[in-house]
């Protein structure tokens, strides 16, 4: 892990309509770590998300991936240059099965450059190599889960066949919206050593998270956005002790019982 | 001088026949592509009311105007209801109502030369030196009264700010307890009753033919879309765009250019600009 | 489910043979193969041998309109079922296709052979070029353009009097006979049928199901959706273009009258009643609205009236489509299972 930037954001800015959903964010990321963004509710993350991967237009701001800048190009551009992202409300293609899923991302430009995961985008079968894939993942490839049509998996596989799809571009980053929420226990156990590997094969990962004590298990920094604005960051110790970030979740006093974490 | 003129005339009439489609589409979000039939049909009704019922003009008119709200809100009530909420199929039913109700005009009998309605005010004065005849001033000044008055309601009246609050935000009025359906059937009844009204204003300028039906439905859909489908300030300002680069072109090219006039401007409203004028741009691309 | 009492309720399950015939089991015996291939090669056959069937001259014309309008109602099919674009002007292609051909044969002198499939190609070309600005926005915009270009085409032609005006380009040249001209018909729409039906089981198919259904996630992977509407949009309008190539020199002659109404209501008319997404049904609507077309021409325009009924009685009503009801009917049965 090298302590090289990898995405650079500068006062982003965006407002919809008289609402101030953005206010002069800034922040960068380096390359290799785990970034986690908190908040509380309607703080601005997603909004932060659309806005880096192009979704949606700032009013203001530049966004550098690598140096180069990404602030106005559209969303297919953006994912082809390696930055990916998961949706929170999550948008598989519900009518095909899951291993077909991958087929889509496997057909993209940068599949087909890149290879794809574990090189099989340009040379192999992309039925084979998306059944590869969901192995990776974490789907258990003797079983007919893979087979199975999208709208009939419960909620941990389909999270994981986001993570999948992203991974089908060989990505360079993942920003994570929301994977561990709606998720037991057991799924969220599961899903951490996932995200670990990640890290290790070297993709940088951004995670919006309400989890809390999931996402200080795996992330390296923690940023906190408090109406659309930044409120703190630094490693998860500090960010926890900041006063701030307490009055902001929870409005003020007599918190102590409830921030515990593992 | 005369551009200018003949440039706010028909800029008007432009303005006259897309207001119906634009504030139909404003309210509710339904592309009523009968609107051209809507024009046409009134234009009949008000001739059959003269001619054959032998009532007066003016009580034709009325009527004619009328019929066609209601028969604009029984479209509504009846057909498009069903399909609401899936755009393409809110587009192929109407538009389907419109074919069958022109074609069905068509075969009716109703096409050549034979079918006009007489102008309100015969005869013409000079403004600025240029021959005005008295109709057009009134499309003018009734076109002018009819955009303020639109202006007036959706501002001052209650069920006025009703159907802007539906134009904005539909849910948000649907929790404020704002019909959606009622609304729409208002808007699709003044929509028609618009319609009808330019079709009564326009149509005695020449003969009521089915065709008219077409290039109706074409114009008002390139005068929304250049101003932004779903404002109708949007529609107003485009409308006077449009009907100023097609007087232009007209005295300086010809008088057969007025539909590349409208073409190109749809090409490249949406290559330049695609939510129009006023538009929003979210109603282009889909929330994430 | 529909509940008949408290206990019961229907369900739909496939047939045995449907599942014994699935992937490579359906080699196991002649019972399968006739199982999968027999509906195939009736449709095959049966349009092979129609040209046998009909009486007289007139009516083999019929065949070849119905082709025509068959390849139309496949490009719409296709857009409107498989890549979620709804083309409410196939007359658009038709002209493009008819007027271009009509172009190469009479004043640069290819001959039909030539001339058909260079229209068919320049014209895709042009009507994807000319749809372009509408691709990147929502589907209601490609709706609206492709409403309006060949109402407004029409009167850009007849006003500014190019291209032969209202009288048209005539004298364009023909098929060598009436067979060639009922079997290139007929061969085209085979070919182009089962070529659709094969592209969308492609993994590009697939794509293109995805940018109707999910068009995020298509740009979340780094495609860009409107690259692929494009491809899409080429490949109707070449087929649709081809149809009115061959329309012109069917009828020796090309004008204004490519971009009747007629050419855009039917296609949209046979897929709805045919059933929409087989790819199959909006051909055998067509089989079956276009003899009725011709028996209604004496009524003038009544017969676009119609069409319109029955497509607005058809969308408000949701109806399935014969093909749709047919394929649920061969591959499931319905019983009535306690709960």
């Amino acid at each position: 892990m090298t302590d090289k930037t990898i995405l650079e954001v500068t006062d982003a800015t965006k407002t919809f309509g008289g609402i101030l959903a953005l206010n002069r964010v800034s922040f960068s990321v380096n390359e290799g770590e785990i970034l986690g963004i908190i908040g509380p509710n309607g703080s601005g993350k997603t909004t932060l998300v659309n806005c880096i991967t192009g979704f949606i237009r700032m009013n203001s701001g530049k966004i550098l991936f690598r140096g180069k800048d990404i602030t106005r190009k559209p969303p297919h551009k953006i994912a082809d240059l390696g930055v990916t992202r998961t949706f929170q409300i999550m948008r598989p293609y519900f009518s095909l099965p899951a291993y077909k899923n991958l087929v889509i991302p496997l057909f993209s430009p940068r599949a087909k450059r890149t290879g794809g995961w574990r090189g099989g985008g340009k040379l192999g079968d992309r039925n084979t190599v998306g059944i590869d894939i969901l192995e990776e993942i974490g789907f258990e490839r003797d079983s007919f889960v893979p087979f199975k049509i999208a709208s009939t998996l419960p909620t941990g596989y389909l999270k994981r066949l986001e993570l999948a799809r992203c991974l089908a571009l060989r990505p360079e980053i993942i920003l994570c919206d929301e994977v561990f929420s709606g998720l037991s226990m057991s799924e969220i156990a599961s899903m951490v050593p996932l995200i670990e590997r990640l890290q290790m094969e070297g993709i940088t990962l951004i995670m919006i998270e309400h989890r809390l004590r999931e996402l200080f298990r795996v992330a390296n920094r923690i940023m906190v956005l408090n109406f659309g604005e930044k409120l703190t960051e630094g490693s998860p110790d500090q960010v926890m002790a900041d006063e701030r970030v307490k009055v902001a979740y929870f409005g003020s006093e007599d918190v102590e019982e409830v921030m515990t974490y593992a | 001088m005369d551009i200018l003129i003949y440039g706010i005339i028909n800029s008007m009439s432009l303005a006259l026949m897309a207001l119906g489609f634009a504030l139909v589409y404003g309210i509710s979000r339904v592309p009523n592509f009968a609107h051209g039939a809507l024009y046409v049909v009134t234009g009949f009704l008000s001739w059959s009311l003269l001619r054959t019922a032998g009532l007066g003009y003016l009580v034709s008119i009325l009527l004619a105007i009328g019929i066609t709200g209601v028969l604009g809100a029984a479209i509504y009530r009846f057909i498009l209801i069903r399909v609401r909420g899936m755009a393409i199929s809110e587009i192929i039913a109407s538009y389907a109502i419109g074919l069958a109700i022109l074609e069905g005009l068509r075969w009716g009998g109703f096409k050549g030369m034979t079918y006009t309605l007489p102008v309100f005010v015969p005869g013409g004065i000079e403004i600025f030196g240029t021959p005005v005849d008295y109709h057009r001033l009134l499309i003018v000044l009734i076109g002018a009264a009819v955009i303020f008055f639109l202006w007036f309601f959706t501002h001052y009246t209650r069920l006025g700010l009703a159907l802007r609050g539906m134009a904005q935000d539909e849910r948000a009025a649907l929790m404020l307890g704002i019909d959606s359906d009622t609304m729409a059937l208002v808007a699709m009844g003044f929509g028609s009753m618009l319609a009808g009204l330019a079709g009564v204003l326009l149509l005695p300028l020449g003969n009521i033919v089915v065709e008219a039906g077409y290039n109706v439905l074409i114009l008002a859909i390139a005068v929304c879309i250049v101003g932004g489908l779903g404002s109708w300030m949007g529609a107003v300002l485009a409308s006077f765009l449009i009907g100023f680069a097609q007087i232009l072109t007209v005295s300086y090219l010809g008088s057969h250019y007025q539909m590349v006039v409208a073409l190109l401007a749809i090409i490249f409203t949406l290559i330049l600009r695609p939510s129009g004028l006023f538009g929003r741009q979210k109603e282009l691309e889909e929330r994430v | 489910m529909e509940q008949k009492a408290a206990s019961l309720r229907k369900e739909r399950i496939d047939r045995g043979i449907k599942v014994r015939t699935d992937g490579i089991y359906a080699l196991m015996s002649l019972r399968e193969l006739a199982y999968l291939s027999v509906p195939r090669l009736l449709l095959i056959v049966g349009m092979l041998l129609l040209p046998f069937i009909m009486p007289g001259m007139y009516w083999q014309r019929v065949i070849s309109i119905v082709c025509i309008y068959g390849l139309l109602a496949l490009s719409f099919d296709f857009l409107a079922h498989y890549v979620g674009l709804v083309s409410l002007g196939g007359a658009f292609y038709i002209g493009v296709g008819g007027y271009i051909a009509a172009i190469l044969n009479k004043w640069v002198g290819f001959s039909p052979l030539f001339s058909i499939p260079a229209a068919g190609i320049l014209g895709g070309i042009f009507c994807t070029v000319l749809l372009l600005p509408c691709l990147p926005l929502r589907g209601v915009y490609f709706a609206i353009v492709s409403l309006m270009y060949p109402l407004v085409i029409a009167r850009i032609i007849e006003a500014l009097n190019i291209l032969g005006g209202t009288d048209g380009i005539m004298g364009i040249g023909s098929f060598p006979n009436q067979w060639s001209e009922q079997y290139t018909m007929i061969l085209l729409v085979l070919v182009f049928l089962f070529a659709m039906r094969r592209l969308v089981n492609l993994d590009i198919g697939l794509v293109f199901r995805a940018v109707k259904d999910n068009d995020q996630a298509v740009r979340a992977s780094g495609m860009s959706i409107t690259h692929y509407k494009a491809m899409a949009v080429f490949a109707a309008s070449l087929i649709g273009c081809l149809g009115g190539a061959c329309l012109v020199h069917i009828y020796m002659w090309s004008g204004i009258s490519l971009f009747a109404l007629d050419f855009s209501i039917l296609p949209i008319a046979a897929t709805v009643i045919g059933g929409g997404g087989t790819l199959v049904g909006p051909v055998l609507g067509c089989l079956i609205l276009v003899p009725i077309s011709e028996l209604l021409r004496e009524f003038g325009t009544l017969r676009i009236v119609f069409y319109s009924l029955i497509l607005m009685a058809f969308i408000v009503f949701r109806s399935e489509g014969i093909m749709v009801y047919g394929q649920r009917k061969y591959h499931q049965f319905e019983r009535w299972a306690k709960v």
